[in-house]
Order: structure tokens, then C-alpha cells, then sequence
């Protein structure tokens, strides 16, 4: 059927060895994450994935997201990282390689337990709006059937954590303004104490000074509790600030991933043009030129 | 004698065709929407099983009315008495506003608030029930609203096979060439469908999304 996937066959390694062709350093992280030993917590083997008309989304990605990190999935618009995420909770499901979460392929959970062991945050138009903020913060609670009591408990701490007054619990969604949504969004997640948090440019629609705000907070609250993030933007600045490791994607492969200290040293051309794009001085120097 | 007139001297036998009127309509409503939302429901779910559905639903439309009545008189059951051939007659009519808004009702719920819910792990039941059906819920009652005034619009041709209803008069008044008595139909047929519409606009009202 399709032509890009049926390519794909004649690139098989004879060794199976987890290898990125043409990227050594991609190679060397990876090389590194084995040697200390850690075991991912969702792990990514020649994962590929192609539509039934045979467009290929994502091709032969490897990758290992350990325990603890904040990866982010930096690329420009259609390079994959939005589906990347979604093949992690299995809204998608691979169609070559394996991909395993908590060590067990995603093919074999249960996939209603697989996603209620992840929190999941998008833009924030994924709040329900016929729900009130409580009762969108509780929704995994109560799908998991809490007794109220401690449904309602669980609902105060979050508002708490997540620095929303807990008396816009009664509240409904269009009532809110956009940064105290992604609070909820983020409270949502939350909710059942997952291990996991999948965050689709979960910042994107806020106004710049709300957006730095969410991401200090978010910071602070990382550091608190520890989670295993898997975060998607195409906001260079906010991967920097933000992550452990920033894997860079293109055109639905992983290009390279890096720590954000490796990133902004890296001679690589593709790192390279992501930086001077979101470099203050080259921007600068640009405008002058047109004048 | 004008209508007034009419209306007044024949109030009793008036009141009961009314009642008649409301029962052929209310009930033929209710039946499509026991068949219909449950059905739009089904193909949202299915979409192979969309277009035959819908279409099948479009064609009985464009049936006339008094050649259904035909087609379903050798009918067992149905057949052997007017009201009961009227009633079938009008469900069947009013399916299609009822498939198609429930239908399209679900489907025009945000895709972005349906995967944040599957994402989250909901089953497809719980997606329905909690989500979907709940944002859906405006547009359906918008179905039920279409398929009432249709129904009471439609319940007066009922009349032609001796099912009763204000169209009694209308039928009565076209043989006597009498514009008064068929006034005495179709002034209270109008006032019920206005009637419906206005009450279940305000449900519409009372139950859309905040």
C-alpha cells in the first residue's frame, strides 16, 4: 500500500540494535541512559506509524523517557510531536516497533487503565464546559467511583496546589479567564495521582505574562512532586526553561535529543537554526536589515 | 354563522377533537423519539450505517401523506383500526428530524472536548453518557421540538382515515364548502403546534450547555 512505509522495511538493521541512522549524538544519549542504569518509564523502540492512505507520521522513533524527567517534544507544526504523545496514551496505536509503558507494551494494557494511569492536558478548550471546575477536576475520580467525601477532599487540595481560589469550585469554565483553565486543566491531570503527565502545549493560548507565570508555578510544582512529564511545544524558550532533555523532532523523526545546556551549544544545523529563529539579537539584526 | 359562532355552539365536540388532536400528535412524538435518538445515537457510533439510515428516514419523508396511509392499510395489526394507522404514520414521519439532529448533535461536539475524555480514559459509554449526550442535548431537544409541530401539523390529514382530530372540521367544512368550520380545525391545529413549539423551545432553553 503505501510507499513511505513500505521503505521502511529495507532500512531494518540486522543487529536491532536502538540506533538513530545519521545522528551520532542522538545515538550517545541514548548510550548513556542504559549506562546509569535507570529503567524508563516509557520507552519507545522503532516505533512507526502509518495511515491507512500511507502517509507516514512518525518514523522508526526510538526513545526512552525515565522516571522523574520532564522531556519535551520540540518541533515545528506537523514533525510528529503531537502524535508522538497521543501514540503514549494510545489514542493512537503504532503500526511498527513497540512501545512500552511501566515496561509493558502499550499493545497489552488495558487501554482504559493506561490512560487513567496518565494525566492528560491539552489547550485549554479540552475542559468539559457543562461541568463545573470541581466536577472537571474530578472527572478520573469519579469514572474510578471515589466515595463524595473524598472525592471533595481531593478536589480542595488541588485547587490549593494548583493556586486557584477554592470558591471557584462552583464555578463553570466560561467563567474563568484562560490562565485559571490551564490550572484546572493542570489540577485535572492531577487528580488520581498518576505517575505520568502528558502535556500538550498545555501554556500555548495564554498571554505571554500569564504563560511565564504558569511556568514558573509549573516549575516549583515539578520539582514538588516528581513526575514522570512528557511535554509538547514549539515554544523553544519554554522547552529550555522547562525541560530535563528536549528531544527535537522532524518531520515525524526524532532529530536529536539534547539537555537544554547541550542544546544551546550544539553545532548541529537544525539546533542551530532553531536557536538564531528564537535568538533576541538575530531578530534584532534582521529588522535592521529590512530597514 | 361565523366562526365564533360555531366555535361556541359545538365547544364540547370541539374540546374532545382537541384532546383527540393532542393524543395522535404527543404520542406519535413520543414514539419517535424512542426510536429516533436511540437510532442517531447508533449511527454516530457506526458511520457505514449513516447514510442508509438517514436516507431511508428522507424517503419516507417525501411519501405523501394520504398515500402512506394507503400503504400501510393492509397492515396486520396496525390496519384494523384509524388511529392506530395514523399514529405509525406520523412516527414514521417524524423520525427523521429526530435521527438526524441527534446524530448530528453528537457529532458536532467539540473533537478536542471528546479526546480529552478518551484520553482520560473514559469508555465509550461513559464518553456518551457524560459527555457527548449532555452537549448534544440542545440540538436533540431542537429535534423533538421539529418532529411536535410536524406531528400536530400532520395529525389533521389523520382525519381522511377516520382517525379523529381537528381535522375532522377542516375535512367537514371542505365538504360543506363552509369556511367556518374548516376555520374551526385549523385555528386550534395552528394554536397546538404554536404551543408546542413554544414549550419545548423554553425546555431547550432550560437544558442547553452553560
Amino acid at each position: 500500500m503505501a510507499i513511505s512505509c513500505k521503505l521502511n522495511k529495507k532500512q531494518e538493521f540486522s543487529d536491532g540494535k536502538l540506533f538513530q541512522p545519521g545522528d551520532g549524538s542522538a545515538a550517545r544519549i541514548l548510550k548513556m541512559s542504559d549506562a546509569d542504569g535507570k529503567t524508563p518509564v516509557i520507552e519507545f523502540r522503532d516505533v512507526g506509524l502509518c495511515l491507512a492512505n500511507g502517509n507516514e507520521l512518525i518514523h522508526r522513533l526510538s526513545l526512552e523517557i525515565r522516571a522523574g524527567e520532564t522531556l519535551v517534544l520540540l518541533g515545528r507544526s506537523g514533525s510528529g510531536k503531537t502524535t508522538t504523545l497521543k501514540l503514549i496514551n494510545r489514542l493512537l496505536t503504532p503500526t511498527a516497533g513497540e512501545l512500552r509503558v511501566h515496561g509493558r507494551s502499550t499493545r497489552e494494557w488495558d487501554v482504559i487503565r493506561l490512560r487513567r494511569a496518565m494525566g492528560y492536558v491539552i489547550q485549554e478548550v479540552g475542559l468539559f464546559p457543562h461541568f463545573t471546575v470541581a466536577r472537571n477536576i474530578s472527572v478520573v475520580p469519579h469514572l474510578e467511583h471515589w466515595p463524595a467525601g473524598k472525592i471533595g477532599q481531593r478536589v480542595g487540595e488541588l485547587l490549593q496546589l494548583v493556586g486557584l481560589d477554592p470558591q471557584l469550585a462552583s464555578r463553570y469554565p466560561r467563567e474563568l479567564s484562560g490562565g485559571q483553565r490551564q490550572r484546572v486543566g493542570v489540577a485535572r491531570a492531577l487528580a488520581a495521582d498518576p505517575p505520568i503527565l502528558l502535556m500538550d502545549e498545555p501554556f500555548g493560548a495564554l498571554d505571554p505574562i500569564t504563560r511565564a507565570e504558569l511556568q514558573r508555578e509549573f516549575q516549583q510544582l515539578q520539582s514538588r512532586l516528581g513526575k514522570t512529564i512528557v511535554f509538547v511545544t514549539h515554544d523553544l524558550r519554554e522547552a529550555l526553561l522547562l525541560a530535563t532533555r528536549i528531544a527535537l523532532m522532524d518531520a515525524g523523526q526524532l532529530a536529536t535529543i539534547l539537555t537544554p545546556q547541550e542544546f544551546r551549544n550544539s553545532p548541529q544545523p537544525l539546533v542551530r537554526a532553531y536557536m538564531q529563529a528564537f535568538d533576541p539579537e538575530s531578530i534584532a539584526a534582521t529588522k535592521r536589515g529590512n530597514l | 354563522m361565523n366562526v365564533w359562532q360555531f366555535m361556541l355552539q359545538n365547544h364540547t365536540e370541539m374540546l374532545e377533537l382537541t384532546l383527540e388532536h393532542l393524543w395522535l400528535a404527543g404520542i406519535s412524538t413520543l414514539l419517535a423519539s424512542l426510536i429516533g435518538i436511540p437510532l442517531g445515537i447508533l449511527i454516530s457510533r457506526l458511520p457505514a450505517l449513516s447514510r442508509p439510515v438517514l436516507g431511508t428516514a428522507s424517503v419516507i419523508q417525501t411519501i405523501p401523506s394520504l398515500a402512506l396511509f394507503g400503504f400501510l392499510l393492509p397492515a396486520p395489526w396496525i390496519g384494523q383500526r384509524a388511529d392506530r394507522l395514523a399514529i405509525l404514520a406520523l412516527t414514521l414521519y417524524a423520525l427523521l428530524p429526530l435521527i438526524r439532529n441527534t446524530y448530528t448533535g453528537i457529532r458536532g461536539v467539540d473533537r478536542a472536548i471528546v479526546e480529552a475524555g478518551r484520553g482520560m480514559g473514559m469508555t465509550d459509554r461513559e464518553l456518551l453518557w457524560q459527555v457527548e449526550l449532555p452537549l448534544a442535548l440542545e440540538v436533540i431537544i431542537a429535534g423533538v421540538r421539529v418532529a411536535a409541530v410536524l406531528s400536530v401539523g400532520l395529525a389533521t390529514i389523520a382525519a381522511a382515515i377516520g382517525a379523529g382530530g381537528l381535522g375532522e372540521y377542516i375535512f367537514r367544512g371542505l365538504a360543506m364548502v363552509n369556511n367556518s368550520v374548516i376555520l374551526a380545525g385549523a385555528i386550534p391545529a395552528a394554536a397546538l403546534a404554536l404551543l408546542a413549539d413554544g414549550a419545548l423551545g423554553w425546555l431547550q432553553k432550560r437544558l442547553a450547555p452553560r
